[in-house]
């Protein structure tokens, strides 16, 4: 983006005091096209038109994700494309051993998930898979669900679906875990009777004290939260979430989170994949 | 003493003769301050990079004094005007005598 057009942008926002519906268009790397608006899915009621969270960030940060030299995650990608090829385990094998290299391999798969597993006869969210792929394929200890390793696994995968619309499945065996991930959406919890819609349906757009909500979209998610100065997974956003709302929250990694993961996920079907982005 | 410090530029593959181009630089790093304690009470010694330098076929671009406040994993960014094809080099000198040295092409199109 030229310098001019985000100074009429800034002007434009100034004016109408609303983020999200400015007309800022996320392209990473100068290649990469995200779309960051979409029609939200016919299951979705409460909403007209889905947007990423990006859409919500004032410009600088915007900027950050727009490359991926500037992008604070590239850190942990690093990390991550290491360990990809580090054999570990009692089978002698890394990810690398049978998946090859990430970009062919992995690219599509952070759309698709959560999604059944047809083997284990449930659904299944891609931290799942890689710890089953580390356990059985690899004979290796399985990570810590939402540890550094795991997310930055997540990140790496996730990464190389970038630009492709999320396009989670909601019926077939899915949909009982999905309905109950819709249950817990809407579900008000703790002392301060909130549920998800609460904030990111009914409010999204307003401001809960210094924090612009979005609609609490996942298609960006691991994301690095300035915050806590690193990458973050979903599960792990979750429960803060839940914690904040002063209930007692599930544990990352529990059949709970991984249906609300699923449910969220669906409510993203149309945006691009986006991660790993950069939140606040 | 820092571990896994690992060095990243990005520099333009080419440029016109006398264009101004922007570089780019990040090495991850603990930049620890020396103002910390850990959890017994004890200082956590200093081990910052005090020192980064950015030179264009042995012509000084850039020299810079670090200091403790530098937060972690440190990111500059700067512009150069390229006279002519050549190899920016660029140097992190680490408080444990550990010297980071990462150099790039650019030719003239």
């Amino acid at each position: 983006m030229n310098k001019t057009g985000l100074l009429m942008t800034a002007v434009a926002l100034v004016a109408s005091g609303v983020w999200a519906q400015d007309d800022n268009q996320l392209v990473i790397n100068g290649e990469i096209e995200i779309i960051t608006d979409a029609p939200a899915p016919e299951y979705i009621s409460g909403l007209d038109t889905i947007y990423s969270g990006w859409r919500f960030r004032q410009p600088a940060m915007q900027q950050l994700e727009m490359d991926d030299f500037e992008n604070p995650a590239s850190l942990a990608i690093d990390d991550a494309v290491e360990q990809w090829s580090m054999v570990e385990g009692s089978e002698g094998k890394s990810c690398a051993s049978c998946h090859e290299d990430v970009e062919d391999s992995m690219a599509g798969v952070r759309a698709v998930y959560p999604k059944w597993n047809e083997g284990a006869g449930e659904v299944r969210t891609l931290a799942n898979q890689i710890n089953t792929c580390r356990t059985e394929n690899m004979g290796a200890e399985a990570w810590k669900y939402d540890g550094t390793q795991m997310t930055g696994a997540e990140a790496l995968i996730g990464m190389q679906s970038r630009g492709m619309p999320v396009n989670v499945a909601v019926d077939g065996p899915a949909h009982e875990t999905w309905k109950k991930g819709e249950e817990m959406y809407y579900t008000r919890y703790g002392q301060l009777e909130l549920s998800c819609a609460s904030c990111h349906e009914e409010n999204y757009d307003n401001y809960i004290r210094a924090d612009h909500l979005s609609q609490g979209q996942i298609n960006g998610f691991p994301a690095f939260r300035l915050k806590q100065n690193r990458l973050i997974q979903t599960h792990n956003r979750f429960k803060g979430c839940i914690r904040d709302t002063r209930a007692e929250t599930f544990s990352p990694g529990s059949p709970e989170f991984v249906a609300l993961e699923l449910y969220v996920a669906s409510r993203g079907n149309g945006l691009s994949v986006e991660a790993p982005s950069v939140r606040p | 003493m820092a571990e896994n410090v690992k060095p990243k530029v990005r520099v333009p593959k080419s440029a016109s003769a006398g264009e101004v181009i922007t570089l780019k630089t990040l090495i991850s790093h603990p930049m620890e301050s020396g103002q910390r304690k850990d959890s017994d009470g004890n200082v956590i010694p200093r081990s910052i990079i005090n020192r980064f330098t950015c030179e264009f076929n042995g012509e000084t671009v850039i020299d810079i004094t670090m200091e403790p406040a530098i937060s972690t994993n440190p990111y500059f960014e700067f512009e150069a005007k390229v006279p002519e094809a050549g190899t920016f080099t660029f140097t992190w000198y680490d408080d444990d005598g550990s010297v980071y040295t990462e150099s790039q092409d650019i030719a003239i199109s």
